[in-house]
């Protein structure tokens, strides 16, 4: 039988979504050059880590449903290696730009 | 309506109750996966093009409404919360806080959709649309172009699985108020759950890729 789980969870939860929120707005308007697009994809990751835990249970979930989780990511991650190694590969990333 | 407790319905192709909760939780984050790649499609192609056209990427975004963009962020986090607590509610069997959680959720997504209808109203009204009335006075039109192209793709894709979510939960709404989810029967109520915190981290993706590639 499922644990379950006091509301202050959810809203703890909720609460650090609404915090990583405004870190990703407020780099928005603060310059970092280059490193402006990994920082916003790793608090991307991060909301999306928490909301995954903790909204869709998967912390005190089956190894089965770990699996099924990772493996919508990792085959998204297989798509755009793939993809990206070949355009990088026939030099289309040099090609002239609009 | 018959208010005695039963115990939850077992399907016939089930060992147990355990067994067939964690089959539908399988399904659900199956077809999820399937989703992820769905949208990774156009996830990929906006990989490709801002790769080739950083400083047409970054122009483009900066039209975007970022205020609405970013209000629809919060609106969605905070329907991910109410429908978490609407889960929880269907596994306690508290009926009435379930009906609740649930046209909650329902009226935050319809909350997100007005939002989106005002910001789709500007980008309209200042020809952010690609084709014959697309209007940029700036450089790398080309590439504008291609962003505004994936910007209504995208969020538009997104828009469509929104409304598809509220309708999910008001249709879950009015069944929880006749007690269908009451004795244990709350999967429904779980794996619709499911669904729309994918959406969520679907929105918490295009929100700093499309409004905030241009630092403001």
């Amino acid at each position: 039988m499922e644990t379950i789980h006091p509301p202050k969870l959810y809203w703890k939860n909720g609460a650090a979504l609404m915090a990583l929120l405004a870190l990703t707005w407020t780099l928005g308007y603060v310059n970092l050059g280059l490193f402006n697009l990994p920082i916003a994809l790793c608090i991307s990751f991060a909301k999306t880590i928490l909301i995954i835990l903790f909204f869709m249970h998967i912390k005190g979930s089956s190894r089965l449903l770990h699996l099924a989780a990772v493996t919508g990511l990792l085959w998204l991650f297989i798509m755009l290696l793939l993809t990206l190694s070949d355009y990088a590969s026939r030099g289309w990333f040099s090609s002239p730009k609009y | 309506m018959s208010e005695v407790v039963a115990s939850p319905i077992l399907a016939q192709q089930f060992d147990d109750i355990e067994q067939q909760r964690e089959t539908a939780k399988l399904g659900m984050w199956v077809f999820l996966a399937t989703e992820v790649l769905f949208f990774g499609g156009l996830f990929l192609s906006y990989t490709v093009y801002r790769y080739l056209n950083p400083e047409g990427f970054a122009a483009a975004s900066r039209h975007t409404e970022v205020i609405l963009g970013g209000a629809n962020t919060a609106v969605l986090l905070f329907s991910s919360t109410l429908m978490a607590l609407a889960v929880r509610a269907a596994k306690l069997g508290r009926r009435r806080h379930l009906v609740r959680l649930l046209f909650a959720t329902a009226l935050f997504g319809i909350g997100f959709m007005v939002i989106k209808a005002v910001e789709y109203y500007k980008d309209i009204a200042d020809h952010l649309v690609p084709g014959a009335n697309f209007q940029w006075s700036e450089a790398n039109r080309g590439a504008a172009e291609i962003f505004w192209w994936l910007y209504w793709a995208m969020t538009g894709l997104h828009a469509i699985h929104v409304t598809i979510g509220v309708g999910i939960m008001l249709v879950l709404a009015f069944l929880a108020r006749r007690g269908h989810f009451d004795n244990g029967n709350y999967m429904a109520v779980d794996i619709a759950g499911l669904y729309w915190h994918f959406v969520d981290i679907v929105w918490v993706f295009l929100f700093p890729l499309l409004y905030l590639a241009g630092h403001r």
